[in-house]
């Protein structure tokens, strides 16, 4: 069953690498925010496969709590770019 | 193994595929929209899979993970929303040019109008 997690940790590092060249490359404002929420989203996934790796519970909360942070940062982030803030 | 195991293995797998599709569409579409369509359901389905397959993996932690799993559904399309709100608003880059699928720009202006 590590296998399947190792695996799947590696797929999800290229995808976070492919979201970072676009964070990097991103013409403009909002597509550099739409890269940093892809890469907020593989993060939690990442975090609570972690969580099963090393059988920590606790980790858990920590994949929750970065969700809702890079939630309130997306949409304060848009807010501003609508010039609404 | 038992058939638990063998479904959360699998959903792992899934949804790190798709959590990988949806990264590569935001990095091969050609504008924001086009990106914002391509990443953001790609990866909330692949996020969802993958956690509600450790919640298979441990079923200890279902209650946990599926607060997890609520909390990717409601916020990840209403940030992409917002987000697609702004940049239309923005007028960002388009393109695909052709004004009758730009229904948006017509609401707008009515809302402009009414004030």
């Amino acid at each position: 069953m590590d296998y399947i997690i190792y695996f799947s940790l590696t797929v999800m590092t290229l995808a976070l690498i492919l979201a970072a060249v676009r964070f990097y490359k991103g013409p403009s404002a909002g597509d550099r925010t739409l890269a940093l929420d892809t890469m907020t989203t593989i993060g939690v996934s990442s975090i609570v496969l972690l969580a099963y790796l090393f059988d920590r519970y606790i980790y858990l909360d920590v994949a929750l709590v970065y969700g809702v942070l890079g939630f309130i940062g997306v949409i304060v982030i848009a807010r501003y770019l609508e010039k609404a803030l | 193994m038992s058939i638990l195991e063998i479904i959360g293995g699998l959903l792992i797998v899934i949804g790190s595929i798709f959590l990988f599709l949806g990264a590569l569409g935001i990095y091969r579409m050609p504008d924001v929209f086009n990106r914002l369509q391509a990443g953001t359901k790609a990866s909330t389905l692949g996020a969802m899979a993958t956690i509600l397959g450790v919640g298979l993996l441990a079923p200890g932690w279902i209650f946990k993970v599926l607060i997890i799993i609520l909390f990717i559904a409601y916020s990840n399309p209403i940030s992409s929303h917002a987000l697609a709100r702004a940049m239309h608003k923005r007028k960002g880059y388009m393109y695909f040019k052709d004004e009758d699928i730009d229904a948006y720009s017509e609401i707008e202006e009515k809302d402009n109008s009414e004030k």
